[in-house]
């Protein structure tokens, strides 16, 4: 007896990579545990106009940049212009540039955001912080407020919500310092004085069905180890609705060189998708440790989504003999029957499979007289069998039962075997031991069909292959099982009653 | 329907299970490239002749198709015989003839089969129908066994045989296997034979069974189990003994009948016997294993030292 130790090393690396692989699958690529989950798209178009001054136009327009938010897709369009998305480490811009341009010109950025999964927590600030000093009187009633909000805060976080209500207050400090600058950056300018890194973001506020909407203004303060946001000029903190950081220590939004009287406005709308389908989509751009099997061509995709259904099938066989002790015949036939039942629907299935057998046996017991080989015997069943599907698929079409014609899927090997497994029961064991085991292949045929049809199962089958380790590591577990089967808990009991 | 016992009442009673018998017993002790010396049964009557186990004749083999018509060549001389696939499994594809009359050949059922029906038959053999995986196969023709008058009464339309369990060499537990009409002339127990629990010391019959509920008289002749006993016991006992050095496994069944003139012998030997057993003899296999088991194994016992061993220990 060798010893258990790389047997259970083996089933535990089995579970762990299979729990992994889910893992990584689900949330690191975003694949949902279930196939109808939808997430969230954003679809922003940002509109430029500006009026060409016949001469050479480059207009550029700074791109998001946001942890929170993951870029789907995006499209340009603007005819006739050369366009060039650029994506660096700092920034992503988009430049259109043309030769020459008169007259009033548009130009459209569609892009598709969702929120990002796992957002990597932005870096903290690396810089200390220095400043400016502002020109008197300004700075002098900057340090007066500053002073009056420290001592009525212990800790920054109170210093902010302190500062936030003395802006919004009509002290005579505050109006002093609207009249030259606006509400965000004296929050910046305070904030900064008190050493605390803050800056000033534009952003765009994500509300569905939204046209000709502008970025605002938004503070971003580093307290309590977080980049947190402020709408410093409606007075909010925070926002319901989720906003999108456009602009981040870059100049200008948009740069026209060669145009005049450019603008830009953005239009919003809102849309979800299946979460399955964006997943896959965004992971074509090769990950390395992505095992799924979306880059195959469709039609290898449809085999193995059949092919990935037999290792639950085989879980239930297993799990059946072993554990329950059910008898059928051939070991792997219920599950061929199954995956047939797949296509055929249950009812179908089963009154096809029963009809075919049952024929097939009657047929079969003629053969039986005419003293053939086995192999010749077999081939004769095999073709007694597509007759009997033909015959079958005529009559029910001429009939008008088109759910009928999907008895062509059985697999006719196999039901020329079952037939000629069964026939030989019925002559060696009797009609009745046919019965136990015909009927034990069709109930195991229609529990694993059950669950090879079940959607979850199938979704996990296909989009988690880590489920297959499980199911290995399941079977192999299974397989050292020495207790009783259920159906002997039943054959023994008169042996524990005396 | 839903009747069932609790697993540990099993548990305590010793009672081994299908998969613990497979994993523990059979995969555990049981050399796979010796399975051969039991699954071909042509295989298994050199062994027998060679080791000095008494077994039926040998009449013939037919081992290809073109010689298929030769088979009554060696039957004229015979009236009665069985053919039987030399890695048949379960009892599957045995045909015996019981004697060769005007009206053609009878089945011990007392039906009669044309000589189509024996070629058929044979060439079902040949094609690999009754072994496993369906591999090609050869047929093998015995002498038919002249069973022997203490059965008499006790068995209906089939020959009678006492299943020994051997675990590394000792006889272990052991059952008299009786066709019954249910059974159809068959001696297998889940197809309605009656299983009779014999006492390993004194070779007397314990209890029976059928379809695995205990009964006490044969259902077609009505007569009563209790005082049941097989007679030449010990040389019984002899026989499965040496069947441990024969085949090499150490987890064996073995399948005996008696001859009305040859005395016990060996029919069959079976490298995964059933569990039926157990409820034959109205108790667990378990115990007997473990003590087994336990004992020292580096200098393998004499037969004889193993069959007094198991007489004093495993009585009831």
């Amino acid at each position: 007896m060798t010893s258990r130790t790389p047997f259970l090393i083996i089933v535990f690396a089995l579970i762990v990579a299979g729990i992994s692989s889910i893992y990584y699958r689900h949330v690191e690529m975003g694949v949902p545990l279930t196939a109808g989950e939808q997430i969230d798209i954003w679809q922003i178009e940002a509109e430029i106009e500006f009026t060409g001054k016949n001469e050479p136009v480059n207009a550029k327009l700074t791109l998001p940049k946001d942890p929170k938010f993951e870029l789907v897709d995006e499209f340009t369009a603007s005819p006739a212009y050369g366009v060039h998305v650029f994506r660096e480490e700092d920034k992503s811009e988009v430049v259109w540039s043309k030769r020459q341009v008169q007259g009033k010109q548009t130009l459209y950025y569609q892009a598709s955001y969702k929120h990002t999964l796992n957002p990597e927590k932005e870096l903290a600030p690396i810089e200390d912080v220095v400043a400016e000093t502002w020109s008197e009187p300004y700075q002098s009633s900057a340090q007066t407020l500053l002073n009056n909000a420290m001592e009525k805060s212990g800790n920054q976080q109170f210093l902010v919500l302190q500062i936030l209500n003395v802006i919004k207050s009509d002290d005579q400090n505050v109006a002093l310092l609207l009249s030259r600058y606006s509400k965000t950056e004296i929050f910046v300018q305070l904030m900064q004085m008190a050493k605390i890194p803050a800056m000033m973001v534009r952003g765009l506020v994500l509300e569905d069905s939204r046209r000709n909407q502008q970025l605002i203004p938004l503070l971003k303060v580093y307290i309590n180890n977080d980049w947190q946001m402020f709408d410093v000029e409606n007075g909010e903190l925070g926002n319901e609705l989720p906003i999108l950081v456009w602009q981040q220590d870059s100049p200008s939004l948009l740069d026209v060189v060669g145009g005049r009287n450019s603008k830009i406005v953005f239009s919003i709308s809102h849309s979800t998708q299946s979460a399955l389908q964006e997943a896959n989509s965004s992971a074509t751009e090769g990950d390395f440790f992505d095992f799924g099997l979306y880059h195959l061509p469709i039609d290898e995709q449809n085999l193995f989504k059949g092919i990935l259904l037999l290792p639950i099938g085989a879980l239930v066989v297993v799990f059946l003999r072993v554990l329950i002790g059910l008898k059928c015949s051939g070991t792997f036939m219920p599950i061929l029957i199954a995956t047939s039942f797949i296509q055929t629907e249950l009812v179908n299935g089963v009154v096809g499979f029963l009809l075919i057998v049952s024929i097939g046996l009657i047929i079969r017991s003629y053969l039986s007289h005419l003293n053939l080989l086995l192999v010749s015997r077999i081939s004769a069943v095999v073709i007694v069998v597509i007759g009997i599907i033909v015959l079958f698929t005529v009559i029910a079409f001429r009939m008008g039962l088109t759910e009928a014609l999907t008895i062509t899927f059985f697999p006719m090997i196999i039901m020329a075997w079952t037939i000629e497994r069964m026939s030989i029961l019925w002559e060696e064991e009797g009609g009745k031991e046919v019965l136990i085991q015909g009927g034990g292949s069709l109930i195991v045929a229609v529990i694993a069909y059950l669950m090879m049809d079940n959607y979850l199962i199938r979704h996990w089958a296909f989009n988690f292959l880590g489920v297959h380790a499980l199911i290995m590591a399941a079977i192999l577990l299974m397989g050292q099982y020495t207790g009783y089967r259920l159906l002997e808990l039943r054959r023994f009991k008169p042996l524990a009653e005396d | 329907m839903f009747d069932f016992v609790s697993p540990f009442k099993l548990r305590e009673r010793g009672i081994m299970g299908m998969n613990q018998r497979n994993f523990s017993y059979i995969g555990r002790y049981n050399d796979r490239a010796l399975y051969p010396n039991v699954d071909d049964k042509l295989k298994t009557k050199k062994l027998a002749i060679e080791s000095g186990i008494s077994v039926p004749d040998l009449l013939g083999v037919v081992h290809f198709q073109y010689e298929v018509n030769r088979v009554f060549d060696i039957l004229k001389d015979h009236d009665g015989f069985c053919i039987k696939p030399a890695k048949g499994s379960g009892g599957k594809g045995i045909l015996v003839i019981l004697k060769t009359d005007e009206n053609g050949y009878m089945k011990a059922s007392g039906e009669y089969v044309p000589r189509e029906e024996v070629v058929r038959h044979i060439t079902n053999i040949l094609a690999g129908l009754f072994s496993l995986g369906g591999a090609a196969d050869v047929a093998v023709i015995e002498a038919l066994i002249q069973f022997d008058p203490t059965f008499k009464g006790l068995s209906h339309e089939g020959v009678p045989d006492i299943r020994i369990i051997i675990f590394q060499g000792y006889p272990m537990m052991a059952m008299l296997r009786l066709a019954t009409h249910a059974s159809d002339g068959k001696a297998n127990l889940h197809q309605g034979a009656v299983g009779v629990g014999i006492d390993i010391a004194t070779g007397k019959a314990k209890r029976a069974v059928q379809f695995d509920r205990p009964i006490t008289h044969h259902p077609d002749t009505d007569k009563s189990f209790a005082d049941v006993a097989i007679g030449n016991w010990d040389r019984m006992l002899t026989l499965a003994a040496g069947c441990y050095e024969m085949s090499g496994l150490k987890y064996l069944g073995a399948d005996i009948v008696l001859d009305k003139e040859k005395g016990p012998l060996v029919l069959e030997l079976n490298a995964r016997p059933g569990l039926a057993i157990q409820i034959a003899n109205g108790m667990g296999m378990l115990p007997r294993l473990k003590h087994i088991e336990s004992m020292d194994h580096r200098r393998t016992a004499s037969i004889e030292d193993r069959v007094n061993y198991a007489k004093t220990h495993f009585n009831d």
